[in-house]
């Protein structure tokens, strides 16, 4: 695992997505958004994490950039800047100190990279060690997400399933949607 | 009234890459085991390869049914997923326990890795279906609109 | 001060990019460069947990071989990265919800930006 060889990565993962949020054409912020996207995919493949890239790459950065394009296709996609400098500066001030704050606080997480980290032990050694015995699947992450924890992953695919009927009660006007 | 792209290439990629994306999206599925892949990435890939032809030909590159029923479609993906899963409820054992369905002559690893099959396959439906439905809502047009 | 930034990049970033998610959805007025906000947001807490499901000259976690005996140490924690799959399609279907509602205020008011919305609502 290169733990340090991602500096470059990072470093385009912010400079993208300060570009997509600090640019006026919504249509350019969206593609940037893309581009995030896919670089943070790059990132967490880098950092072994090879079913989350791909699933971001698919998900984030196909889906959510085709939706985003198809609401603003359909509205417009000139943003109007103004000036709201209080509002700015409270929101700069308050942030700030939660950033610190968040900065103090990550002394007491684990090193990166500490294959004795808490989170490595107790019941994620033993779905490695017996995964491949008690379900014959060489792949972990397929064997934690349908067998071990496949609950969750009934309550996500309800989650979306929901959305779509959320979207369709919202957005469906009339029966015949053939014109 | 969604009208058809104008240009050729996008008529002909379109034609070429529909087909490469669903058997792509059917390799990630069954692949799910033994590589990176499974349901969700599956569903979007499949998602995608029926988005395409609306966006290439316009509205008759797609299948009706699917432009007004197409949620209907995720609601029979997840409960393949709950049936898998009740099954062994059904039988006295837990909900999703695999290891249990009423399969003669296989051991209960072998049947845990078709339940995950099955619910994958599950997963891939309703993500599909959903995708393509969101899609169609946000494309709606109301009465009155321009553009 | 210094070594935590050294010796913690990826949460340097994850801080980042958190605190410039709600900056955005906070100051701006415009309802797309809010949902993008929010996308930043979802995205950087997922990359939080994958840095910590990491550890030092691990592997991927697939296991080829049935024979030899498999040592944790050796493959990257799983756990976090189911966790992160239902995190991103959960955040893709609220993203499809928040863009339906998008559109359907814009059928009404004609307008994306959040002041006139309101303005036109009183």
């Amino acid at each position: 695992m290169m733990l340090f060889d991602d500096y470059l990565l990072l470093a385009l993962v912010i400079v993208t997505a300060l570009g997509a949020v600090f640019v006026r054409d919504l249509f350019s912020g969206v593609l940037t958004l893309a581009a995030y996207s896919f670089f943070l995919a790059l990132l967490w493949a880098g950092l072994g994490a090879v079913d989350v890239a791909f699933t971001e790459a698919v998900v984030g950065a196909g889906l959510s950039t085709l939706f985003f394009l198809v609401a603003l296709f359909l509205t417009s996609h000139q943003e109007e800047i103004r000036k709201q400098f209080k509002v700015q500066m409270m929101a700069l001030g308050s942030l700030g100190i939660l950033g610190f704050l968040l900065l103090f606080g990550s002394v007491d997480l684990p090193v990166v990279g500490d294959p004795e980290s808490l989170p490595s032990k107790h019941v994620s050694s033993h779905y490695l060690k017996k995964s491949l015995e008690e379900t014959d699947t060489p792949n972990v992450v397929t064997a934690v997400l349908a067998d071990y924890r496949g609950f969750d992953t009934l309550g996500e695919t309800t989650v979306i399933f929901t959305a779509g009927i959320a979207c369709w009660m919202l957005l469906r006007r009339s029966d015949d949607s053939a014109t | 009234m969604i009208r058809p792209h104008d240009s050729v290439i996008v008529h002909t990629l379109a034609r070429v890459f529909i087909p490469i994306i669903q058997l792509f999206a059917l390799y990630v599925l069954i692949h799910g085991h033994d590589s990176p892949g499974g349901g969700f990435q599956a569903g979007t890939l499949f998602a995608a390869s029926f988005i395409l032809p609306v966006i290439a030909f316009g509205i008759q590159g797609s299948l009706t049914v699917l432009e007004r029923r197409a949620v209907i479609l995720g609601g029979i993906g997840i409960l393949l997923f709950a049936g898998i899963g009740l099954v062994p409820l059904l039988l006295g054992e837990e909900f999703l326990n695999y290891g249990e369905l009423p399969i003669p002559g296989m051991e209960a690893s072998a049947k845990r890795h078709l339940g995950i099959l099955g619910i994958e396959i599950g997963v891939t439906i309703a993500v599909a279906a959903t995708a393509v439905s969101i899609y169609y809502s946000l494309r709606e047009r109301g009465e009155g609109e321009g553009n | 001060m210094a070594d935590i930034v050294l010796y913690r990049p990826h949460f340097v970033a994850f801080i980042i990019l958190f605190l410039l998610g709600i900056y955005i959805m906070v100051v701006s007025l415009n309802l797309i460069k809010k949902l993008i906000g929010m996308y930043l947001m979802q995205t950087s807490i997922i990359l939080f947990f994958i840095t910590l499901a990491v550890k030092k000259d691990s592997t991927i976690p697939i296991i080829l071989s049935s024979t030899t005996a498999v040592t944790p140490e050796a493959y990257a924690n799983p756990l976090p990265h189911v966790l992160m799959l239902t995190a991103i399609v959960v955040g893709v279907s609220t993203l499809g919800v928040s863009l339906a509602m998008v559109i359907a205020l814009y059928r009404q008011y004609n307008t994306l930006e959040e002041d006139q919305i309101l303005g036109k609502m009183q």
